[in-house]
């Protein structure tokens, strides 16, 4: 008996969605972490893209916004399962989020299959940068090599002669040492790449990226285990012996656990607190303001301009969302004010912007990111050549 | 076996019958989600009833099932890969893949038993994770999208939502059917013999360990083709189809559904994932309600839901081995 | 030769680690019969408790020695309200329910200390590496580590070797029942060795926490290895566990470290960089089959199961 109520209500949970949107509403779908330990980076998406809203009067051209979220449990297949919800069940007319290549990855299908537009606020990687791209897919943060190669050049300006890198063995890993090794001019001594999520413990890596002595280390962590690999990095005795270079493994989701440890460790990215726009300063200081002992991450930037990019799109076509060609152009054009600085689309949907290195400053007790220089200038990834795409 | 209406068989019946009928409901609910959400429920109810064989029937506690579709999945994913989309050529492979590696690790792992069964088995389907898992050329870690789905023959398109849902639950009624005549075959009894006492068996004669490891190997197999299902229906395979997680889960759906009982492992894969569907729409924290109820489970509902359902209503005399 | 001998000191770390958690789960295994999958959620319970006591006292040391306390304290707590009614159950029912556990745990520490996982930050004396052989320098609080492993094996050894509680333990390991026909309260010994269990496995999660992390989760990570060990070691036995989790370590460490590097003797650098950590993560399991088929009881089987 409990069984068909079991079943009964589970009916119910699920019939309980309103049937079809007829856009009167815009309804984005947002899949991202919500449980585990990276939490803290799906949180922060979710916080910068409700304070978009809010910034747009919770309306987009007009028509009302309603959300979703989803959880991904940090699982491909689990991401799959949520997109595909959101597309039938739903009817979202956007899809945004995604902070795992390997999540995203398995997620585009369904969304292509159904013309849905997607939006990266975050993975990169490079299979839809080339001949995986689509029209439905667009992107506000960067392809996964641009970041590492910028730090490639970076470390050439420093005269590094040789290198060890280090990073998960998942999609975006895999690209970030691929990305980097493509721009550097010095030698790679080794390369090794350790089972994610699941490993932690960095000892055997450490001791072969000491015993190869190389002028740096570079290497790519996101989320909690970039902070053991700093504490590790400490406790090996590397700190003050081969300096570390590193991409997506320093931001202020982990600075607040890696504190001194972060000192001196610089980075590369396309958004940093302090670029000095209009908008970003308006971002920066209403998410400290909404979000008391908070402060906003690249991930959060990133989800805000994802919510402003699909705000432009939705008033240029006035609402009219079943006409996917329009949206599409209209989403093309970016047109919108970034928090990064104003950016274009490349032909495969992914921006061509600016790098930057960034630095970890002690504020009084505090440790906060600062921009120290212009990387490169207008970088566009290098597998655009690979998309069909014009 | 002469149906008795007892409130358990009328709950099977209904059950059977609300599976039957979702297709209907969904198109006219306008939520095809559901579909989805329950053709997924269908397949993994398969490979808990292919579990529940070994499991409840033959008391051979595998903790590495999920081993099984990782390789139907893979089966699938790598030839389509490969560009052979043919269902004919798919399904076959999917089947003697897993079949050959539950002879294989059956005739290794039947030589324990207890705890070292159920850790031998997870050990050998940790190595085929860590193995799919290596497979640069197939995605490693990250897993592989299928773009096109397995090809069958001209009516049967696999693509087709309702038409993959039915063919799913023939499988699934159809496997029921299989574990059903097999239990009640001389060979069931042998096996079920074997469990309550394996020296007992040998003694008189059976050479118990050529049964297990037939057993072992139906079920594997079967559990192989719902493999192949599930690949088609996510359009991607991962290593993480086959991680002990996976495994664990199945089990729960067997021990909660009722072991040893036909319909428990249908039981326990809708209950299960109906649940977590239903607790998650309702709070962030809904494993604090789903890990409590579980335990109360074990501790107040022996023999799972099919138990309960046992004792609700008026006591059928005699516990029918059906 | 440098590296190697680092290599074979992490490995050592690792399996020493990983055997404080085995033996806590070979103890409530092999006595009271039960497959505690809810073992892994006092791992991180433990580390939770001394990340949150070291930030309150300020101390490291003080906030360790409080954690155990708690984890001691909250492992008896778990055995008397339910694994006390799982005893003498079927094997699956205790999957089943201790599953069960582990999403309570997990959603528990979610809802007191949040998703983001906390950090337990080491004193700057254990915060360095210190040089053991000429030219070898070895990070400090792993070194400490493995004093204080080898320090708690050789407590274990002398408790159920040397006292009238390590006799009931092994009595209890290879035939319960008679303990109990003894007039043994069998049940107070069952919370002690339980809670006995949970704190070292507090300890082990405490630990690491330094190292690794304090989060949601990292129980179940770790727990299919102590698993590992000991059905390697043989259910019972924490001589067995001591020597196989210095084995699953070794082994852990040393293919990390050197396999890689094999294969790229034999395959395209692509090909190894992707295949070579799945491959040596699966060394381990190899290991635990190849002793389970030549020895169907483990290593050192402590009882008659």
């Amino acid at each position: 008996m409990r069984k068909t109520l079991l079943a009964a209500g589970a009916a119910l949970m699920l019939a309980a969605v309103p049937a079809a949107a007829q856009n009167k509403t815009v309804k984005i779908g947002f899949v991202s972490t919500f449980s585990g330990p990276v939490a803290v980076i799906g949180n922060d998406m979710r916080n910068s893209f409700e304070l978009a809203l809010d910034h747009l009067g919770r309306k987009m051209g007009g028509l009302p916004v309603e959300v979703i979220y989803e959880d991904d449990g940090f699982k491909p297949e689990v991401g799959k399962q949520k997109t595909e919800k959101l597309i039938e069940s739903d009817k979202v007319d956007f899809i945004v989020g995604y902070i795992w290549s390997n999540v995203l990855l398995a997620s585009v299908k369904p969304a292509f299959d159904s013309k849905t537009f997607l939006i990266s606020a975050n993975a990169g990687p490079n299979q839809l940068a080339g001949e995986l791209c689509s029209p439905y897919f667009f992107s506000t943060s960067w392809q996964n090599d641009q970041t590492p190669q910028a730090m490639g050049l970076y470390m050439n300006q420093k005269g590094v002669k040789s290198v060890f890198l280090i990073g998960p063995n998942y999609a975006a890993g895999k690209d970030m040492l691929a990305g980097v090794a493509s721009t550097f001019k010095g030698k790679v001594v080794g390369q090794e790449l350790t089972t994610w999520p699941s490993q932690l413990d960095f000892s055997a890596e450490l001791s072969k990226a000491k015993a190869a002595k190389p002028d740096a280390i570079f290497v790519f962590y996101p989320g909690a285990a970039g902070v053991q690999f700093l504490s590790q990095y400490a406790q090996a005795g590397l700190k003050g012996t081969i300096p570390l270079y590193t991409a997506f493994t320093i931001d202020e989701l982990s600075l607040p656990r890696q504190k001194e440890l972060a000192l001196g460790v610089p980075g590369a990215q396309q958004w940093v607190n302090d670029l000095p726009n209009e908008q970003n300063k308006k971002y920066v200081a209403d998410y400290v303001k909404k979000y008391p002992g908070l402060k906003p991450s690249f991930y959060g930037a990133q989800s805000y301009d994802a919510a402003m990019l699909v705000a432009s799109a939705v008033a240029a076509t006035k609402g009219n969302l079943s006409d996917k060609p329009a949206v599409q152009a209209a989403l093309k054009k970016a047109d919108f004010k970034s928090v990064r600085g104003n950016f274009k689309f490349g032909n495969n949907h992914f921006p061509i912007q600016n790098f930057y290195l960034q630095d970890v400053v002690k504020q009084g007790d505090d440790y906060v990111l600062k921009t120290v220089a212009t990387i490169v200038k207008d970088s566009q990834d290098s597998h655009h050549g690979k998309c069909p795409m014009k | 076996m002469t149906a008795k209406l007892t409130v358990r068989n009328v709950v099977v019946a209904a059950l059977l019958i609300a599976l039957a009928l979702l297709p209907v409901y969904a198109e006219f609910g306008g939520n095809r989600f559901v579909l989805t959400l329950f053709t997924r429920i269908v397949i993994l109810a398969m490979a808990a009833v292919s579990l529940n064989l070994i499991l409840g029937f033959g008391g051979m506690m595998s903790f590495g099932h999920a081993a099984y579709l990782g390789i139907g999945g893979y089966a699938v994913g790598i030839l389509a890969h490969e560009g052979v989309t043919s269902g004919f050529v798919q399904w076959p492979v999917a089947l003697a893949v897993s079949a050959l590696f539950a002879l294989v690790i059956g005739a290794l792992s039947l030589r324990t038993r207890g705890v070292y069964f159920i850790m031998i088995t997870l050990a050998f389907a940790q190595m085929a994770y860590y193995i799919v898992s290596g497979l640069a050329r197939y995605g490693g870690d990250d897993g592989l999208t299928i773009y096109k789905r397995s090809q069958f023959f001209e009516p049967l398109n696999l693509s087709s939502k309702v038409q993959f849902y039915y063919l799913c639950l023939a499988l699934l009624y159809g496997s029921v059917y299989v574990v059903y005549r097999l239990i009640n075959s001389r060979f069931g009894l042998v096996i079920q013999g074997a469990r309550s006492n394996d020296t007992r068996m040998r003694a008189i004669g059976f050479p118990t360990y050529r049964y297990k490891l037939a057993c072992f190997v139906i079920a594997g197999t079967m559990c192989g083709l719902s493999g192949a299902l599930l690949a088609n229906h996510t359009d991607f395979v991962s290593p993480a189809m086959m991680y002990w997680t996976r495994s664990g889960d199945l089990i729960i759906m067997v021990v909660l559904g009722g072991m040893g009982s036909v319909a428990g492992p249908v039981f326990g894969a809708v209950a299960l994932l109906v649940l977590e569907e239903v607790l998650s729409s309702i709070t962030e924290y809904w494993q604090i309600i789903l890990g409590p109820l579980l335990l109360l489970v074990v501790l107040f509902a022996r023999g799972g839901i099919d138990g309960l359902l046992r004792q609700a209503g008026p006591k059928p005399e005699q516990k029918v081995h059906q | 030769m440098t590296l190697f001998i680092e290599q074979c000191l992490n490995g050592l770390q690792f399996g020493l680690l990983l055997f404080l958690l085995a033996a806590g789960l070979t103890l409530v295994f092999g006595i009271m019969d039960l497959v505690n999958l809810a073992h892994g959620s006092l791992y991180m319970v433990g580390a939770y408790f001394a990340a949150t006591f070291a930030a309150f006292t300020g101390s490291f040391v003080l906030g360790a020695v409080l954690a155990l306390v708690a984890t001691l304290l909250v492992g008896m707590a778990v055995e008397v309200i339910a694994m006390r009614r799982l005893y003498g159950r079927d094997h699956l029912d205790h999957v089943l329910g201790t599953f069960g556990l582990i999403l309570f745990f997990d959603e528990s520490v979610r809802l007191i200390w949040g998703p983001a996982g906390l950090s337990l930050p080491l004193p700057p004396w254990l915060n360095t590496s210190v040089q053991i052989l000429p030219g070898v320098h070895y990070s400090a609080y792993r070194l400490a580590i493995i004093v204080v492993t080898l320090a708690v094996a050789a407590f274990l050894y002398f408790l159920v070797m040397r006292t009238r509680i390590g006799m009931l333990i092994r009595a209890g390991a290879s035939n319960r029942e008679m303990v109990g026909a003894l007039g043994v309260n069998i049940k107070l010994l069952y919370t002690l060795v339980f809670g006995l269990g949970a704190a070292l496995a507090g300890l082990a999660g405490l630990m690491q926490a330094p190292i690794l992390t304090v989060e949601i989760g990292m129980g179940e990570k770790i727990l299919i290895l102590a698993f590992v060990i000991t059905v390697i070691g043989g259910i019972g036995s924490i001589r067995g566990a001591l020597v196989a989790a210095i084995f699953v370590g070794f082994i852990d460490t040393l293919g990390r470290a050197f396999f890689p590097d094999m294969l790229r003797l034999m395959f395209t650098k692509e090909v190894a960089a992707t295949a070579a950590p799945a491959l040596s993560s699966m060394l381990i399991y190899l290991l635990m089959a190849i002793v389970l088929i030549v020895k169907p009881e483990g290593l050192f089987s402590a009882g008659n199961r």
